[in-house]
């Protein structure tokens, strides 16, 4: 492992990092709020990259940047207004159910629209190339527009639940729904401020993620799986425990992918060697790299065996 | 061993304090009640009485002292353990289980006590035990004619019945009855004052409320709780007249608002 | 007065819990005389199912209808394992697959061993390899994902599926990988003529096994620790103050639930005679939570409804069209708007409404909902048929049959007349809807107040 590899792995972790976090401060703000897992974020994450491809190809990536999310955003609102509002007197598992189901039906109805195969959703071709190159190897110019969009929007979120007047009320909402109402406030209105705005986060980054990795029907799922995975391991409920959990997760993998070596090699760096036919050698035979998709489980595993509350819980979910 | 047997008092709480986060909520309770004796724990909103239940059935752990059950150490005990020696509660908001008949709920709560534990090997319909006991509390709580209904649609007054008859379906020796007559009317409150008297006989009663005819009907000794602490305890006579009880709750002694009055 | 529990119709109907009690006591003067009645409804209904799953193969001879029944009996016993944790534990999971796709890795292997002699079963045992296999499982997974409940209960459950499943695909030595492990049933000894070659062979064995583990479940609700998982259901911080540790009874359900969910992948082991990582996948999970949310979790014969319905939308329905996902998807999210209790639910609250004689109030309502509804489903599968062939097979020409009709996809016209019928159909059914809901409404209210009248008697 080479220091170049190692900074630029830990840049690309980063950059992913950062956009796993733009997905799952989303799912947490909801959740937090509301009290139902959005199980269809990550699907919402999934049409702004293919809302964003639609538009990129008419008019160009920039406008599809502002468009995209705002869509996705109003897709969002509506979701709350018509289906989410209704499933609410049932309890939280039918909320949960709600956006299972519809974690179905969006996938589905993009395989309807835009087929099963992956689309050619390209990143712009000014922001190709790369941003600076370190000895041999080189940090792609997107993947630091990607993470100067992150930082940029997590900062503005910041900024209007603490220093505006509609942030303070979520943030109180976030806690004391009932109370806020009494107070006059229209919270159900809140909610669909805030299950709109969640949504439209998850869609921007389906607008920068789409292109750097892969557009197709599967990406929900997959990236899916991935936050819900942050969010426990952060601790439900945590902003600051889904940051953490994000930026952990997404250097893990990024430098577990790149990594080449066998199990049995890492082990032998240690100076630790089982016997050639021992029974553990049907997993260290194989590579971190083949075993990178499992990590991020295996940790969920173990936090929950060693620290349920999640790294920087605080409610019990 | 029940404490009538080791003459130790059936509930002991010594210096019991709680705090969640900054704010302390009980501040050095000490309690002592002896076995058989009806309890009644009075005191304003937000003194702290549910709380204190909630410490002495383990639903939160306290932050410092000690709590014992018959002479036992239950202070960091899980509910189910603090149950299976032998304490059993209600709650103020009705805890029931709703889409069981009330006949099931009741059922249900005397399965553990009766030895079925975690079985699946025995049938329900043929523990004669079990359905006799809860016949029997059915008969006590005066819901056989609702046996088979589901516990969701039974009226409000009804629910607290069953709640109560949940709490004491396994036997327990020591009772804790959270507001049992909360929300109810004057002849709901009679009937379950006669109700809770029946099903107590012979069993050590805590109880927290707010009805001043209910807590002198039937309580042997009361304890007024103010702000996390006990400023009182006594025989219910000598709370009447108690100038710091009169004091805590009208704000002012009763010969001071009577004067005022004229 | 004592009402005697043989009818199967409860008079009160809002997602009940399963098994009601089945007898009656009547009380003289504080003496309990008990009698219990045999309860001829519930041996009746029984002895009608397994007639049924008797003579099914006999009515629906053809290949392909044994097929879908052998499939339907394997997913009703995956269904009602999956309800044991759902709808009477109150745990939903979003990983099930992972305990019967194991059960069915195990089982094929030991297919497999039994084919080369190494060991020494009956085929028609095979089955109980995937129980105790997914038993197995149960006691390790259920440790870490009974610590938690709701919420993230089911995030974990989703979780350790994709560990399993990721897993799945990195040990090839006993997953296969890509193409995972194949068998062939016939091997051993054969039992009584009985080679498990034939599919009617596997159907009656499946059959067998579905009974069996039907009555098994069923009688397990029946017990007490069936009993209390109702109760934690129903209010898990109760359930501590009567002396039950939650969480075990939790654990020990899973436990169960995974046993029987092992049954089901050894059944798919043997009638599929191929497992793969697949069958441990996030999709089969979600098919599972799917049938027996549809058929209704509150009640046991739901997801037997459910497991079929679903069984026939996978293998029949997709037969007819590539939409049979969306649509499926679509009557989910309906169920979980409008009749979270599924289709049982919807069932028994019309069978009510007959008992007390008011179905035939509801009769043209009902057609009105059935017409229009009828005719809005056609524009949107219109809709999405068209959708569907231009996006995937648009690239071969625009002509194509809707219905049986030939239409070309890229006319004009014909999107237009789809698209008017659509929408003047949804409008016909909003105004449709609103009439049985008012209709409705007044039933139920005369039904309540009867009832109401009923209990004071």
């Amino acid at each position: 492992m080479t220091l170049e590899f190692a900074l630029i792995s830990l840049l690309n972790g980063l950059s992913y990092g950062l956009l796993l976090f733009m997905l799952s401060s989303g799912l947490t703000l909801i959740f937090s709020m509301m009290g139902v897992l959005n199980f269809a974020h990550a699907s919402f994450y999934m049409l702004g990259a293919y809302i964003a491809y639609a538009i990129s190809t008419v008019v160009g990536f920039w406008p599809a940047l502002v468009l995209a999310p705002l869509l996705v955003g109003l897709l969002g609102a509506g979701v709350e207004r018509f289906g989410l509002r209704k499933v609410h007197k049932w309890g939280h598992v039918p909320e949960l159910l709600f956006t299972f189901g519809l974690t179905f039906i969006i996938v589905e109805l993009v395989q309807m629209i835009w087929g099963k195969a992956a689309v050619p959703y390209r990143i712009p071709a000014e922001l190709e190339g790369p941003m600076f190159t370190l000895f041999t190897t080189t940090f792609p110019a997107y993947r630091g527009f990607m993470m100067g969009v992150a930082v940029a929007m997590l900062v503005a979120i910041w900024l209007l639940l603490t220093r505006t007047r509609i942030g303070l009320v979520i943030q109180a909402a976030l806690t004391h729904p009932e109370a806020v109402e009494s107070l006059g406030h229209n919270v159900p209105r809140v909610f669909m401020l805030v299950f709109g705005g969640g949504s439209a986060l998850a869609g921007l980054a389906g607008v920068i993620g789409g292109n750097a990795f892969v557009t197709e029907p599967a990406m929900a799922a997959f990236v899916g799986s991935i936050i819900f995975v942050v969010v426990v391991v952060g601790g439900m409920g945590s902003l600051a425990g889904a940051f953490v959990a994000s930026l952990l997760i997404g250097i893990l993998q990024t430098f577990a992918v790149a990594v080449d070596a066998s199990l049995g090699g890492l082990l032998d760096g240690f100076g630790v060697a089982p016997a050639a036919d021992s029974a553990l050698n049907t997993i260290l035979v194989l590579k971190v790299s083949q075993v990178a998709p499992v990590l991020p489980y295996l940790l969920l595993v173990l936090i929950l065996i060693f620290r349920p509350k999640g790294l920087m819980g605080t409610r019990e979910g | 061993m029940t404490a009538a047997q080791t003459g130790a008092p059936a509930l002991q709480l010594t210096d019991v304090r709680k705090s969640f986060g900054k704010t302390e909520i009980i501040r050095g309770v000490n309690l002592s009640i002896p076995a058989g004796e009806r309890h009644a724990i009075i005191g304003p909103n937000g003194a702290g009485k549910s709380t204190l239940f909630n410490l002495v059935s383990g639903r939160f752990p306290v932050s410092t002292g000690s709590i014992k059950l018959d002479g036992r150490e239950t202070t960091r005990l899980k509910p189910f353990e603090i149950n299976r020696m032998g304490l059993s509660r209600s709650f103020q908001v009705t805890n029931i289980f709703h889409r069981l008949s009330v006949f099931e709920n009741i059922r249900a709560a005397t399965l553990y006590s009766l030895g079925y534990r975690y079985s699946f090997w025995h049938r329900l319909a043929s523990l004669r035990d079990a359905a006799e006991r809860a016949e029997e509390v059915l008969q006590m709580i005066g819901l056989r004619s609702r046996r088979d209904t589901m516990a969701g649609l039974l009226t409000y007054a009804e629910q607290r019945a069953l709640e109560i008859g949940v709490t004491i379906a396994g036997g327990a020796d020591v009772i804790l009855l959270d507001e049992p007559t909360a929300g109810m009317s004057r002849s709901e409150s009679d009937a379950a004052v006669e109700l809770i008297r029946r099903v107590t006989k012979g069993k050590t009663l805590v109880m927290v409320e707010h009805d001043m005819s209910v807590v002198f009907g039937l309580a042997d000794r009361i304890s007024v709780l103010v702000y996390g602490e006990v400023i009182a305890s006594d025989v219910p006579s000598a709370i009447r007249g108690n100038a710091k009880v009169q004091e805590a709750y009208l704000g002012t002694t009763l010969e001071n608002a009577e004067t005022a009055h004229g | 007065m004592n009402r005697a529990k043989h009818t199967l119709i409860p008079t009160r109907v809002q997602a009940m819990a399963p098994g009601m009690t089945g007898g009656t006591g009547a009380l003289q003067g504080g003496r309990t005389i008990r009698f219990q009645p045999v309860n001829v409804g519930r041996y009746f209904v029984w002895g009608l199912a397994a007639v049924l799953f008797a003579v099914a193969p006999l009515i629906f001879t053809s290949g392909f209808a044994v097929t879908l029944l052998s499939q339907m009996g394997i997913f009703i016993i995956f269904c009602l394992s999956y309800n044991v944790i759902f709808g009477q534990g109150g745990m939903l999971s979003f990983g099930h697959a992972v305990y019967s796709g194991l059960g069915a890795f195990f089982a094929i292997h030991a297919l497999n061993w039994i084919g080369a002699g190494t060991l020494s079963l009956p085929v028609a045992l095979i089955p109980l390899v995937g129980g105790l296999a997914g038993a197995f499982f149960g006691v390790l997974f259920g440790y870490v994902t009974t610590k938690k409940s709701g919420t993230p209960f089911a995030m974990i459950t989703l979780g350790i599926g994709e560990l399993v499943f990721a897993c799945s695909l990195m040990f090839p030595g006993f997953f296969g990988g890509e193409g995972g492990i194949t068998t062939n049933r016939v091997v051993g000894e054969p039992f009584l003529g009985i080679t498990f070659g034939p599919q009617i062979q596997v159907y009656y064995l499946v059959a067998l096994w579905c009974f069996a583990s039907m009555i098994a479940m069923f009688a397990f609700s029946h017990t007490p620790l069936g009993r209390i998982s109702n109760a934690v259901r129903d209010n898990p911080e109760r359930v501590e103050f009567i002396g039950y540790n939650t969480q075990r009874v939790r654990y020990l359900v899973l436990i169960v639930s995974a046993f029987f969910a092992g049954v089901s992948g050894g059944l798919t082991a043997i009638n599929f005679e191929i497992v793969s990582a697949e069958n441990v996948s996030a999709v089969r999970s979600g098919g599972v939570l799917l049938a027996t949310f549809i058929g209704g979790a509150g009640f046991f014969f739901g997801p037997i409804l459910g497991a079929v319905v679903f069984a026939f939308a996978a293998i029949a329905l997709s037969e007819f069209t590539k939409a049979w996902q969306l649509y499926l998807g679509v009557f989910f999210v309906l169920m979980v708007m409008y009749a979270p209790g599924g289709l049982a639910s919807i069932i028994l609250m019309n069978l009510r409404v007959a008992k007390y004689g008011k179905f035939r109030r509801l009769l043209d309502p009902y057609w009105g909902l059935l017409l229009t509804g009828a005719a809005a489903l056609l524009g949107i599968v219109a809709v999405v048929e068209l959708t569907y062939f231009r996006t995937l097979e648009g690239f071969s020409g625009s002509k194509t049959t809707l219905f049986g009709l030939p239409v070309d996809s890229a006319s004009p016209e014909v999107w237009l007349t789809v698209i008017v019928l659509l929408v003047a159909a949804a409008a016909g059914f909003e105004a449709m809807r609103r009439r049985f809901k008012r209709e409705w409404d007044v039933v139920q209210e005369e039904i309540e107040e009867q009832v109401a009248r009923e209990v004071k008697l």
